[in-house]
């Protein structure tokens, strides 16, 4: 399926999130990187040692979300945009979500975008919390958005504009 | 006649690292390049580029570039000539630059070739209609000039360039209607293919362009299913309202100087065209021609890179010149090679070089 596709299945998905028990003690890192590619800035861009030392290059990344703090610097240094941090426990109703966005304009703090979904397709709304262009983020800004918690596992991208 | 030691011919990263490599062992280098800016393929590409420290991942390909280019500039024994096509080889070794309407002869002790590939093209109904490009003109008028090509696009072909241009696209504020892609799967890098989807971009495998429609310039495109026979099945054709038809269906290597000078060349579909059989040190059949990157066989610019530093390295050698641990720098590039190679695509590239891999002694010369 991803592979005609580009969509990742319900599968795929759910094989590389953490536990429920993992996700509720708080920010914690999602790679979604499926397919053996030469790559592995997201290993070298982590310091908690959560993203381990690849034996091949070639290996899919190897995580352990007990370790991963949420600090988010592997997200901007992944050139396949593959990770995200979620927060599920950002507030009763909505968890927060670490998105790269490569796109301008970029939204600012309190916009109200559309979460899509994998395919590009909307779900729901969701709120502009932060917004960082570093410079050491080089060029991939970081958008974190609140969504409602049942849609934490569906949205992965936004679109302005409606 | 001009004299050079170590003749590079191309500016892309293949030739850029040949020729950092033999100017730090001692050689005196000429690179020549028909653009008017060096770093080949890497200027245009503003994203991040895949791989390991050593190859610059997760740094963005014209930044690589720069890069490169800042330790051109230190190095007092390069010579650079841009804006100069290099137009033949001969079996003399002697070679001719054109540059302004004029022509130069030059008599290099050694060569490397770094000349890359061109684009394939396809045929169909009406491609010749203004608004149809291939994926390097729309990126060298988007990300070189910044000219936004036309306003809806549909995109042929969804390997890594295919997806690649697309997200630069739309980047740049064009609309892409669709990829369209012959074979079943997605050739390109899954997370690519998955950025782009999740713009809502449909990616549609098993289909092909039917036609493209238009007076002055492309109106439509009329894309359509493709049988297992790969070809298109009639009732299945659907109409996009596009202004820009762009066509991304690979690359095969630029060897036309390898022919002339005389080296031995085999066409591998691994490869992806006519390539020339090498050794271990990428000499070519002809002694002191040199090959790096994609006109050795179209991977990527880490491999190009790597595959630049040994060709550089071994040209050097070749004339007599050495470093301390020129052993040891070697084993490295060839380690490095090994392990970008050894995915599943890698594993297609090294069946092919396993099939024109010269046996040599001079395999080992290097190690002197
Ligand atoms: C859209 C796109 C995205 C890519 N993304 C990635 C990526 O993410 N990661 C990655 O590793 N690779 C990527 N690549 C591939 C990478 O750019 C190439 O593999 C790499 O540039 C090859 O390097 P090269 O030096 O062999 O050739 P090139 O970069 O093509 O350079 C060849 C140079 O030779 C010059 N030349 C040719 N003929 C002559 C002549 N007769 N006389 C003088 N000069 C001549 C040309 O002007 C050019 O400057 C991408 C390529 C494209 C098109
Ligand atoms: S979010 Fe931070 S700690 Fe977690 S994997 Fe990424 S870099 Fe490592
Ligand atoms: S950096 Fe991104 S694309 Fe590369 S291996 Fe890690 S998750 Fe995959």
């Amino acid at each position: 399926m991803l592979e005609s596709t580009g969509i990742p299945t319900q599968q795929d998905i759910d094989g590389v999130f953490p536990s429920e028990e993992r996700m509720a003690k708080g920010p914690v890192v999602i790679v979604e990187c499926y397919q053996n590619i030469p790559c592995n800035p997201c290993y070298t861009a982590c310091n908690t040692g959560a993203i381990k030392e690849f034996v091949d290059i070639n290996d899919l990344p190897n995580v352990d979300h007990s370790l991963c703090n949420g600090c988010s610097l592997c997200v901007s240094n992944c050139p396949g945009l593959a990770i995200m941090v979620i927060d599920i426990t950002f507030s009763e109703e909505e968890a927060l979500i670490k998105l790269p966005y490569e796109f301008l304009p970029l939204p600012t703090v309190n916009q109200v975008v559309k979460g899509l979904d994998r395919g590009g397709q909307p779900v729901c709304d969701a709120r502009v919390v932060k917004v960082i262009n570093s410079k050491a983020l080089d060029k991939t800004p970081i958008v974190s958005i609140a969504v409602e918690k049942q849609y934490a596992k569906a949205v992965r991208n936004i679109r302005m504009g409606e | 006649m001009k004299p050079v030691e170590i003749l590079v011919v191309g500016g892309g990263p293949a030739g850029l690292c040949a020729a950092i490599q033999a100017a730090e062992m001692g050689s005196k280098v000429l690179v020549v390049d028909r653009n008017r800016a060096l770093g080949g393929q890497l200027i245009k590409q503003t994203h991040m580029f895949f791989g390991s420290e050593k190859q610059y991942a997760s740094t963005r390909g014209f930044d690589i570039a720069q890069i490169l280019l800042d330790k051109i500039d230190q190095m007092e024994n390069i010579e650079v000539m841009t804006n100069t096509t290099v137009l033949g080889l001969f079996e003399d070794g002697v070679a001719t630059l054109e540059k302004d309407g004029k022509y130069i002869k030059v008599k290099p002790k050694a060569i490397v070739v770094g000349t890359g590939a061109s684009e394939k093209t396809l045929a169909f109904p009406n491609n010749d209609l203004p608004g149809i490009y291939g994926a390097g003109a729309v990126q060298t008028l988007m990300n070189e000039y910044g000219i936004k090509p036309g306003n809806k696009v549909l995109m042929i072909g969804a390997g890594n360039i295919g997806l690649i241009v697309s997200y630069q696209l739309m980047q740049a504020g064009v609309q892409v209607e669709a990829i369209v892609e012959a074979s079943p799967t997605i050739g390109g890098y899954l997370v690519h293919a998955s950025k782009i989807r999740r713009m809502g971009v449909p990616i549609y495998t098993k289909y092909s362009i039917k036609e493209a429609i238009g007076t002055e310039a492309v109106e439509k495109a009329v894309i359509w299913q493709l049988d297992d026979k790969w070809q298109g099945i009639s009732g299945t054709e659907k109409e996009l309202e596009v202004d820009i038809i762009c066509i991304s269906v690979g690359l095969s290597p630029l060897s036309e100087l390898l022919w002339q000078a005389g080296c031995e060349m085999k066409y591998l579909p691994e490869l992806s065209g006519y390539v020339p059989a090498r050794d271990e040190n990428l000499q070519t059949s002809v002694k002191g021609i040199f090959v790096a990157g994609d006109v050795s066989g179209v991977e990527e610019a880490s491999s190009a890179m790597v595959e630049g530093y040994l060709a550089g390295m071994s040209a050097a050698a070749y004339l007599g010149y050495s470093l301390y641990n020129t052993k040891e720098l070697r084993e490295d590039l060839l380690q490095q090679l090994n392990s970008l190679r050894h995915g599943p695509v890698g594993e297609r590239i090294n069946k092919g070089i396993a099939s024109i891999l010269i046996q040599s002694e001079a395999a080992a010369s290097t190690e002197a």
